[in-house]
């Protein structure tokens, strides 16, 4: 896994060494149910009680878990529940990752939207309410270089007040032209933290350097971002490992960076365009509210994203207890949100709760939360 | 003797108030606002200048005209942001109160002191009325009046952990010794802790959480307008005097002392 050419490196940070141990020291197995109970009865949660409410000891007691996941989002979200939609604006990728609809060996109608065609998607989403936007595209920096997605957040800066990214890493240098153009949080799903699961999975391209996806968040925080999201692709590997190991990695990074707006992502596998057979295995509803739970246990202030690859259902019961933030409108295509784009390009993944923005703001309200387009200010 | 006390105004910068209940917004449904603010009397609301600067939702809709409002800085992670926020503020047309809440850590949400002074020294100059939220310091409090703030506002325990008064002896520390209304904010979560927070002499409280939180939160926001009446009356009616331990020697120390 040797950097290659154009990479930066972190060579005064130990992040990733220390995530990568504390993973590979997490026994899951080794819990028991007094070690849930006493995470349970602790103020703050440490690094062992995290470990704790992940292991399947922790399984039989999901709904004091649940209840407690639910007093720490109340103390420090109260009923809000944010809401916002992604944006894919280019589907070429140079990586071959073999679980992702986007991979460069599927054959799938490719796609990237020039400047008129992201204002209009845009536009046609400003129009639902939205004010926050999140900006995708396929891992090329080829097709979709960093002048390109700066360009589309500048666009962006026009219609919405808060603009997140979710693009291939790059270095400290090109976060902070990012940011300039508008941009103000940056997430990268590590997918695995294994590394020998995560070269398997990722057969070709840059994306195969581990350690410079590790570094991305902590790159993105130099280049002075306000905000960093992390996410395991669950189902990819040993999902109570990847699990331990993302928030380990956010903490460590809140540690160094306190100013720093944490937040998670929790994607467990989905089907794709051409293998519909891809699926999140052993990673159910339960181990992921199970997941989803520990997160907020263990890190009560970080922000947590509810994706469309879950149903509506437990998507609106999930924001009850510990998630606090909810796409809507989705499409995880190319141009799909306007009517003026025409041929639009394939989907990453195939989704499961395709509401639209007026209907999740509904379905929030009928359950008593708040639906917030907007809790940010760029300064 | 019974004190009248209809007199007795919360002052901040020439103005007056009656209420000493200041309510926060960040946690509510905003529908709830109206209900919270009118069932605790509240005079004074608080305000994210990063939710109302919203295009959709405007929060401002929700707060009753007869109420000052009071927008924050939340967001500003030094003291440059944090004037940026409170200028902001003003061209929304949110008046000249803000509460200075400058935060570089996310885990905690503790407030840099020594940013806050700086943002103060900066917004007072401007004619702001500078409400800050501190950690309860003796010293950057005396800096704060030298800096022009119009009150400070300790914090009494970790925003959102509804602990109650943590912070109390530092707290009575700024009560005895700083010459602007003190404000205990952050922290309070029931009735009972805003009310000892008032009979310690503090000019005020704010609760957000503590509401917000309830299960039912206009009546809960009731509750709190009470407590803060009562324990105000009690600071004015002077508490009796509670013994710590064992009862009063019924010989007395200086009983010898003869002319």
């Amino acid at each position: 896994m040797t950097y290659l050419p154009g990479m930066e490196k972190l060579e005064d940070s130990d992040i990733l060494d220390k995530v990568v141990s504390a993973m590979n020291a997490y026994d899951a197995d080794s819990y028991t149910a007094a070690d849930v109970e006493r995470a349970l009865a602790h103020d703050l949660c440490t690094d062992e009680d995290f470990g704790a409410l992940l292991s399947p000891a922790a399984a039989p007691y999901l709904e004091q878990i649940a209840r407690k996941a639910q007093q720490e989002k109340l103390k420090h979200f109260g009923n809000t529940v944010l809401m916002f939609t992604p944006l894919y604006i280019s589907n070429y990728c140079e990586n071959y990752c073999v679980y992702c609809g986007f991979n460069c060996h599927n054959n799938i109608n490719r796609r990237k939207l020039d400047f008129k065609e992201v204002e209009e998607e845009m536009e046609a989403i400003a129009k639902t309410g939205l004010e926050e936007v999140l900006i995708l595209t396929g891992e090329s920096r080829e097709a979709s270089d960093v002048r390109y997605i700066g360009e589309a957040c500048r666009i962006a800066k026009k219609y919405f007040r808060y603009i997140g990214l979710e693009v291939y890493p790059v270095n400290s240098d090109e976060y902070k032209y990012l940011h300039e153009c508008g941009a103000d949080c940056v997430t990268v799903f590590q997918e695995t933290y294994d590394s020998n699961m995560y070269e398997r999975f990722h057969v070709e391209g840059h994306k195969r350097i581990y350690p410079y996806r590790v570094n991305a968040q902590e790159r993105a925080l130099k280049g002075g971002m306000r905000g960093v999201g992390f996410g395991a692709l669950l189902g990819l590997a040993d999902f109570r490992k990847d699990a331990f190991a993302t928030g380990i990695h956010a903490n460590l990074i809140q540690k160094k960076y306190p100013q720093a707006e944490i937040s998670f992502s929790c994607p467990r596998l989905r089907p794709i365009v051409n293998n519909d057979k891809i699926n999140p295995r052993d990673v159910h509803e339960r181990e992921l509210l199970q997941i989803v739970c520990a997160y907020r246990i263990y890190m009560p202030f970080a922000g947590i994203t509810i994706s469309t690859r879950e149903r509506a259902e437990f998507r609106d019961n999930l924001v009850k207890i510990a998630a606090t933030k909810i796409s809507a409108g989705v499409s995880t295509g190319i141009g799909s949100h306007s009517d003026k784009v025409d041929n639009a390009g394939d989907d990453q993944f195939i989704i499961s709760d395709g509401r639209s923005v007026d209907e999740v703001f509904k379905a929030l309200e009928a359950e008593g939360l708040q639906p917030v387009m907007n809790d940010y200010i760029y300064v | 003797m019974t004190t009248d006390n209809k007199d007795d105004k919360l002052v901040i910068a020439g103005h007056e108030f009656n209420s000493r209940f200041i309510l926060g917004s960040g946690k509510y449904s905003v529908n709830l606002i109206k209900a919270a603010v009118e069932q605790a009397g509240a005079e004074i609301v608080t305000m994210a200048v990063r939710r109302a600067n919203s295009g959709t939702e405007n929060i401002l809709d929700y707060i009753p005209d007869n109420v000052t409002l009071m927008p924050n800085t939340s967001g500003a992670r030094d003291a440059r942001e944090a004037v940026r926020i409170a200028r902001l503020a003003r061209e929304m047309g949110c008046g000249d109160f803000v509460k200075i809440e400058i935060m570089r850590d996310s885990k905690y949400l503790m407030p840099d002191n020594l940013e806050t002074v700086k943002a103060t020294e900066i917004l007072a100059d401007e004619g702001f009325i500078v409400m800050p939220y501190i950690y309860p310091d003796l010293y950057t409090a005396r800096d704060l009046v030298e800096s022009g703030a119009a009150a400070v506002m300790p914090l009494a325990a970790p925003i959102g952990s509804n602990k109650g008064l943590s912070t109390k002896d530092f707290i009575q520390m700024l009560i005895s010794e700083i010459d602007l209304p003190v404000i205990v904010d952050a922290g309070l979560g029931r009735p009972s802790q805003a009310c000892e927070a008032m009979e310690m002499g503090a000019d005020a409280v704010m609760c957000n959480t503590g509401i917000a939180s309830a299960k039912d939160v206009s009546l809960m926001a009731k509750a709190f307008g009470e407590a803060v009446r009562a324990g105000r009356e009690a600071y004015l009616a002077g508490p009796g005097r509670v013994l710590e331990s064992g009862a009063d020697p019924s010989s007395p120390l200086t009983g010898f002392i003869s002319e």
